[in-house]
């Protein structure tokens, strides 16, 4: 019997209205790679993401999750499953400190569910845990900040340690670095490196340099299609690719 | 034509207006207010836009302030307006009901269907209120200034960077939702009574009406207005009850049956809960309303 | 990896401030021992819980509801029926443990109600509270047999056999078990903020979408602390039944929600005390402010639109935004804006509220004198000039306020800015 797959899309559609904005995407991530999903502006890229993580239905077509489909489930429903996100646009709490942010998305996949009868303090390993990813995204001495005060850069990392405190196998990450300069990007990309060890990552990026830098493999996505799914370098080669981002068939890209 | 007025302001703003039902006041108590000076006509015009002007005025003192806040504190901002204008209109005019009355000239029936007298003024606010949704629809839809509403709806930032001034826009569509409820005033206080609770009474049944047809949604406010005003017509003036029921096919309810103070309401009794328990099953089956457009 | 020792000291102003409470709580009927007194203090113990428990909707998981009495007042009926049950001697419970029963109604209710409004969130909730609020109001008259129809269910509180001489007689006694209840019920729910429940709770009150992202059913988040707040919600109507020895549909009607939600946000919803700080003005308007003027409600409502605009964490931000100014010593700063902006608000305030009296002595003196006493000084309502120089007062006061306002931003901004800057440093909010 074969290992199923991380994450597969079959022949997904995705309207909106009158508007189609999937038309029949194919995906196969297997387990424990880096993939990551470019494509123009306006591609569906988005969409995609939205459609995995359970924020829309889709019109037809099938999302499977470790084999099992995910029709109908609602997003914490398909967190619990394995699978959690990050966003484009920041969304952490943003009254909350840093740490608080951290041992919130701890405290469910520990066991501590609703409980009102605890005290937070005891909990000895969702501190200790929440102490962990602290320390992995650099933020510890801001940890007792509340999250809407730290800069951009800061809530971004912190956006990626919220996203996989909680334990999760595939992660999303939805334009990590948007926004960031070389230096913090790069920074960035060391952290996604360290905290997708051993995981199953799948990223849409704009800056190349990042896609390059960390992905196994490459979608590209067009006019909501993935047409091409590859090693980087093959992807770079690949004529439509080109076409798709140049508007005209090119005989080389340069290096 | 008062949902027409709030269906307008919250489609535009997301901002759903206490104090809506209080322009409604308000405008009564000015035409009653004109009409003691100077006589109904004139307040039919001045009144709507002395209420329009209060709430433009509303807008942008108050209301501009508190929208980066967030939704709750704007709907609190208009709950505390709600309260303050009925304690300022105590103020002025006392808490008994005013007597403002129907002008002799649109006094009386206008024509005779069975017994019944159909009132002319009752076909006078008929007339009103079709030729505001005409109007309000049409300065919509068919104006520059309309479809600059409607762009500013979803997008002000984007409207606002092609040169339009989105916040006097919202200012003008807040002044003019509480125009519009004025003129409802105007219309209404005399043909029901005019009085410092008449913003609860009417507004609690307003929001209903908003809701249950959909909100953003013009015809489906007109089409919830007319539901539930059938619906309350038509309960308070049956007498029927689950215990009559029960009795007819031959099993009395006597006192002593378990159950007997439910089962022996008549819906005529039930009638003052039914456009609430309308609200609340609507809000749990069909959020967006009968014709909603937005959910929120 | 090594385990990181986190040094905590005793915060001792955290324990004091809860012991100066009870304390407080204890001495108080010696300090105040007028009837009078010992009312108000009764009625703010019943308050601050519901109070607290409204805070535990809108302060902890951001749920604006405009019908969080129906809990209380449904709590009261249960908790009077009981009462009244007991003295007809088909059910044994010790008055003490009334509000309990009470509680539980409420959290009964919370239950039945709670799943139906928190299917929405949001604006949509706050309708459908008002939707369900109405509901029960206007089902109050519907079904007299439970709630007394306009007069309500009414009972005495001295049933059973006294107890250690405690018969619930006097005021005394009925504050004490107020009190008893206060501490309880204000140590449980804040405790509760400290769960992982009532974390997740403010999780979901900054952002629900994140929220389910970090596996948790918000809605569900929402359902268990609507249950929790209108347990608490029904041991303050409980307390009501038994203070006032009745319960009408006034308990449950949207006056006492809107009031609720008035002094709650005013006295301040983002911290523990706010609340407290809320029920506080809102007893103290209700019995003692009611009695200097008629125009009341009017200025509470306009110190509730000003707190909205300017200070949305209410009266208690104000005085924490002030603590905090103090503890960087930097209050000298802000000594003399503060004392030109207050000289500058005293003709405004003395202006308005002076009109604002005029006009309701005018509107309620039909045959009485015309002559009235505002501010101590005698004035004739018919005749042109008090209301003239009010005016002027007023408008004078106004310029003067506007330009003492302007100083009074530059000078808060420039004292932030350097609080700002200490505390960039430390890369920890002070």
């Amino acid at each position: 019997m074969s290992v199923p797959l991380a994450i597969e899309l079959r022949d997904l559609r995705k309207s909106f209205g009158k508007t189609e904005i999937i038309r029949g995407a194919n995906l196969k991530v297997p387990h424990g790679q880096r993939f990551a999903i470019i494509g123009p502006n306006g591609a569906g890229k988005s969409t995609l993401f939205n459609l995995i993580s359970g924020a829309f239905a889709p019109t037809s077509g099938e999302i499977l999750l470790n084999g099992h489909n995910l029709a109908g489930l609602r997003p914490f429903e398909i967190n619990r499953r394995g699978l959690s996100r990050s966003f484009q646009i920041t969304n952490i709490f943003h009254r909350l400190s840093v740490f608080e942010n951290l041992r919130c998305a701890v405290l469910y996949s520990l066991g501590y569910r609703y409980s009102f009868w605890q005290s937070l303090e005891k909990l000895a390993d969702a501190r200790e845990r929440a102490e962990n990813v602290l320390e992995l995204i650099g933020l510890k001495r801001r940890s007792e900040t509340p999250a809407g005060l730290l800069t951009y850069a800061e809530q971004r990392a912190l956006e990626i340690g919220i996203t996989v405190a909680g334990g999760a196998e595939v992660i999303l990450l939805d334009e990590p670095t948007a926004g960031m300069s070389r230096s913090e990007s790069d920074h960035a990309v060391e952290l996604i490196r360290t905290v997708t060890e051993g995981k199953t990552l799948l990223m849409v990026e704009h800056d190349m340099s990042v896609v390059f830098g960390l992905a196994d493999q490459i979608a590209v996505v067009v006019y909501g299609e993935v047409i091409a799914c590859d090693t980087p370098e093959r992807v770079r080669a690949n004529a439509k690719v080109q076409e798709a981002y140049l508007g005209t068939p090119a005989e080389a890209l340069d290096e | 034509m008062l949902s027409s007025g709030l269906t307008l302001i919250f489609s535009m703003m997301g901002v759903l207006n206490f104090a809506h039902a209080s322009f409604y006041m308000l405008g009564a108590y000015f035409a009653y207010q004109i009409s003691l000076w100077v006589g109904f006509w004139p307040g039919l015009i001045i009144a709507p836009l002395l209420a329009g002007l209060i709430g433009a005025l509303f807008e942008r003192s108050v209301l501009r302030r508190v929208h980066r806040f967030g939704h709750v504190p704007e709907l609190l901002v208009t709950f505390g307006l709600a309260f303050i204008l009925a304690e300022v209109v105590r103020l002025i005019w006392g808490r008994a009901p005013v007597d403002y009355r129907v002008p002799p000239s649109l006094d009386g029936p206008l024509f005779t269907i069975f017994t019944t007298n159909f009132p002319i003024y009752r076909g006078f606010m008929m007339l009103v209120a079709v030729l505001m949704l005409l109007a309000v629809f049409l300065a919509l839809t068919r104006t520059r200034i309309g479809m600059v509403i409607q762009a500013a709806l979803t997008h002000p930032e984007m409207v606002e960077a092609l040169g339009h001034n989105v916040p006097r826009v919202f200012m003008l569509v807040f002044g003019g939702g509480s125009a519009l409820a004025g003129l409802a005033g105007v219309i209404g206080g005399n043909a029901f009574s005019t009085r410092p609770e008449m913003a609860e009474a009417v507004g609690n049944i307003v929001f209903v009406v908003v809701v249950v047809g959909g909100m953003g949604s013009l015809g489906g406010a007109f089409l919830a207005s007319l539901l539930i005003g059938l619906l309350q017509t038509f309960a308070v003036s049956l007498d029927w009850s689950f215990a009559g029921a029960l009795a007819s096919i031959g099993l009395p309810v006597t006192s002593a049956t378990f159950g007997y103070p439910v089962l022996r309401l008549t819906l005529s009794q039930v009638a003052p809960i039914l456009p609430y328990l309308l609200l609340v099953l609507i809000l749990i089956f069909r959020p967006k309303g009968l014709m909603g457009t937005r959910e929120d | 990896m090594a385990k990181t020792i986190t040094f905590k000291p005793l915060d001792i102003g955290f324990w004091l401030a809860w012991l100066g409470y009870i304390v407080f709580l204890g001495v108080a009927p010696l300090i105040f021992s007028s009837n009078l007194g010992l009312t108000v203090l009764s009625q703010i113990g019943t308050v601050i819980i519901a109070a607290l428990s409204y805070n535990m909707l809108l302060g902890q998981t951001g749920m604006l509801s405009f019908g969080h009495a129906v809990y209380g007042g449904l709590g009261g009926f249960i908790a009077i029926h009981a009462m009244n049950l007991v003295a007809g001697g088909s059910l044994v419970c010790p008055t003490s443990l009334i509000p309990l029963v009470g509680g539980l109604g409420g959290a009964f209710f919370g239950v039945i109600f709670g799943w139906v409004t928190t299917k929405k969130s949001g604006t949509t909730f706050a309708m459908i509270t008002l939707g369900i609020g109405e509901l029960v109001a206007s089902a109050a008259l519907t079904f007299p047999e439970f709630f007394g129809g306009e007069a309500g269910i009414t009972t005495n509180r001295v049933i059973g056999h006294a107890v250690l001489g405690i018969s619930y007689g006097p005021q005394r006694q009925v504050y004490y078990l107020i009190s008893a209840w206060l501490v309880i019920c204000t140590i449980a729910m804040y405790a509760f903020t400290r769960t992982p429940l009532g974390r997740i709770a403010n999780a979901v009150r900054d952002n629900p979408e994140r929220c389910a992202f970090v596996g948790y059913n918000t809605q569900k988040v929402r359902f268990l602390v609507v249950v929790l707040a209108a347990f608490f919600a029904g041991i303050s109507g409980g307390l009501g039944a038994i203070n006032f020895e009745i319960v009408s549909s006034e308990n449950v009607g949207a006056l006492r929600s809107g009031s609720l939600l008035l002094f709650t946000f005013l006295g301040g919803v983002g911290s523990f005390v706010g609340p407290i700080l809320g029920a506080v003005v809102y007893v103290f308007s209700l019995e003692l402010l009611s009695k200097v003027t008629q125009a009341w409600p009017l200025y509470i409502g306009l110190l509730f639109l000003l707190i909205v605009m300017y200070a949305p964490g209410g009266l208690w931000s104000v005085v924490q935004m002030n603590m905090r100014i103090i503890k960087f010593q930097l209050f000298r700063q802000m000594l003399r804006p503060y004392a030109v902006i207050l000289c500058a608000a005293l003709p405004l305030f003395l202006g308005i509220t002076t009109l604002i009296e005029l006009a309701y002595a005018r509107q309620l003196d039909v045959g009485g004198d015309a002559v009235v006493r505002i501010w101590g000084l005698p004035m004739d309502v018919t005749s042109l000039m008090p209301w003239l120089a009010a005016f002027v007062v007023a408008v004078i006061g106004a310029a003067l306020f506007r330009r003492a306002a302007r100083g009074f931003s530059l000078a808060w901004g420039r004292v932030h800015e350097i609080i700002a800057e200490r505390t960039a440093g430390r890369g920890v909010s002070a």
